[in-house]
């Protein structure tokens, strides 16, 4: 390019000494040399970062966030960069997810998507129109290096669902080459952004099995209500126990369509809805103010609800059973290191500087028993409050019939005979 | 299952129910379930085939059977469409249905998702969740995909979307 103005300049000086009159050869010149001048600045790109400062200065990527620190909000912000968020779906919520925690200085994004860009995606935020045909993986990679060179980024092009991409999807949740001292996996969450039932489910089955806190987050499809939930195996309902639109709407969840058939989508709901979850991540991560275990959105009537919602016994994901089963037994220890804790901190508040000098009414603060005795009675999950039944019976009868029923006949079919049966008959 | 047919209701009661509630990560739990999958496939096929109504081929392409692929048609106006059929088993299955493909027609209709997944959500979707473990790969061929077939075909036809492959080779000659 450079050549080329040069060329062009030159040009332009044998053109003015033929010429009687050089003045149009004149502004033609400065015309040139100043696309030259344009031609050279690049695009700017900052160098990676060693560690996060809070020096106040306009080309410190990181000053406002560290600000948070110095606002008593966050105790430690630079703790950012030891955490690996994993975001599967980088579709309307999912790309915002990640260009907000790639801003955030977030030390670690895996990224998972199948799709390309396409100009349908054009109503909704973070892709733009010259990355259409590119997969949205090598898209987001694109931008999100541009805008913060610090994050480390995992892209995988995949399909969750099948048996091999799930197999993929696991094990690079489990690689703990990022941050070997890890306890756990070696993501700190996983945040779900994906479209459709069937990618939500498997989440859900490598969250449960890895025993992996994750958020579960999407929009309606008439685009103006969506939802957040956390879930925490063991802890909190999975995907399986209580799928949140039938809680949240009546809706039966399976019959969501999904992008790309009928359903409508807006920037602002996707928007919205990705800033929620990222929040919450941050609260999660960063340990400040309380994290949220569901909270929905609902635009029409600015309508913000949240709940809690306790793990389903007789949730259909064995996965999910088991780590419940391990909650409970975690019980135990869980309320001693609560009321170890509760003790030091009084202890502590005690020996730093006793409440009140004196008690001239003699009023002393006592140990509320009945409602303790609630707590314990309500959490064996099988036995309901009084005056309250089921609706429908505990358990389908169903699978204990079926184990009767087989067995005999099983024995003799080898699947290698069947197969060469649906052979015959396709052959025919 | 208001709203079906009568033929597709007693066909569909004849297609042998499925007992064992396993996915493809199961071990021999799945191998349980491949057994009653092909048997379900195989009574649908012969069922179809003496009824005279035969309209599809599927067989596992993998020895896991998670992968399969075969080929499905439609008559309308006496002429055949065949179309190729290929699905993965999810690895949440039976929880969640196998997503129908028929790539050669991807892009083609609205009624479908990108790289030919066919729409299932409203029709089927609700009937399989009700019915999981029962329900399997030939249910969702006789509930899922047959209906799809018989609702979208004429449309795309008549459309000229799609075009017998008698028609187009003798366009292209032309």
């Amino acid at each position: 390019m450079e050549i080329e103005f040069k060329a062009m300049l030159d040009d332009l000086d044998v053109l003015e000494k033929s010429l009687s009159n050089p003045a149009p050869i004149h502004k033609l010149r400065s015309h040139v040399e100043n696309l030259a001048a344009l031609s050279k600045c690049n695009p700017h790109r900052r160098s990676k970062v060693k560690e996060l400062s809070s020096e106040v200065v306009d080309s410190n990527p990181y000053s406002r966030l560290m600000a948070l620190q110095r606002m008593g909000i966050v105790e430690n912000y630079e703790r950012i960069r030891e955490f690996s968020v994993a975001i599967v779906g980088i579709g309307g919520v999912g790309s915002v997810a990640a260009e907000m925690l790639t801003r955030c200085g977030i030390g670690r994004l895996l990224l998972y998507d199948y799709d390309t860009v396409e100009l349908a995606n054009m109503n909704r935020l973070f892709f733009r129109p010259d990355q259409v045909g590119m997969t949205k993986t090598d898209a987001a990679v694109q931008t999100l290096a541009e805008i913060n060179p610090d994050v480390v980024l995992e892209s995988f092009t995949m399909n969750i669902t099948t048996v091999q991409g799930f197999e993929t999807f696991t094990s690079s949740l489990k690689n703990k080459s990022f941050c070997p001292s890890k306890e756990g996996s070696g993501v700190d969450l996983v945040l779900s952004c994906v479209d459709n039932y069937e990618a939500r489910m498997a989440v859900n089955q490598a969250c449960n099995e890895l025993c992996q806190t994750w958020m579960e987050s999407g929009v309606s499809e008439d685009a103006v209500s969506g939802h957040i939930q956390l879930l925490v195996p063991g802890e909190t309902a999975c995907f399986a126990c209580a799928p949140p639109l039938v809680v949240a709407s009546g809706i039966d969840e399976r019959t969501l369509k999904r992008e790309g058939v009928c359903a409508a989508s807006l920037p602002t709901t996707m928007g919205v809805v990705a800033g929620l979850l990222v929040q919450n991540s941050l609260k999660f991560l960063l340990n400040f103010g309380e994290v949220s275990p569901y909270l929905g959105y609902n635009s029409l009537k600015d309508f913000f609800p949240t709940m809690k919602m306790r793990p389903n016994p007789q949730c259909s994901n064995v996965a999910c059973l088991e780590r419940q089963k391990e909650y409970m037994l975690g019980e135990p220890a869980r309320d001693a290191a609560a009321k170890a804790k509760m003790e030091a901190d009084a202890l502590t508040a005690v020996d730093d500087t006793p409440l009140h000098d004196d008690n001239e009414w003699n009023i002393s603060v006592v140990d509320d028993e009945n409602e303790k005795d609630t707590t314990k009675a309500s959490s064996s999950s099988d036995t309901l409050p009084e005056g309250l039944t089921r609706e429908l019976p505990v358990a389908d009868d169903y699978e204990k019939e079926i184990a009767i029923g087989s067995g005999e006949a099983e024995e003799e079919d080898d699947l290698e005979d069947l197969k060469k049966q649906l052979e015959a008959l396709n052959a025919a | 299952m208001e709203g079906w047919d009568p033929n597709t209701k007693s066909t569909l009661t004849r297609i042998p129910l499925l007992a064992t509630k396993a996915g493809p990560r199961d071990g021999d739990a799945w191998k349980q379930r491949l057994k009653e999958e092909y048997k379900s496939l195989i009574a649908y096929t012969q069922m179809n085939k003496s009824n005279d109504n035969d309209w599809f081929r599927i067989s596992a392409s993998n020895p896991e059977g998670t992968r399969w692929t075969g080929k499905c048609w439609y008559v309308h106006n006496l002429l055949k469409y065949e179309f190729d059929l290929q699905f993965d088993i999810p690895i949440t299955y039976p929880a969640t249905a196998p997503e129908l493909e028929l790539p050669e027609i991807d892009g083609k209709t609205q009624k479908m998702y990108r790289g030919g997944k066919i729409c299932l959500t409203v029709h089927f979707k609700p009937l399989w969740a009700k019915n999981c473990p029962r329900f399997g790969i030939a249910h969702a061929l006789c509930l899922g995909l047959a209906p799809w077939l018989a609702a979208e075909i004429p449309i795309l036809v008549d459309s000229g979307m799609i075009k017998h492959k008698d028609d187009a080779a003798s366009s292209a000659e032309s």
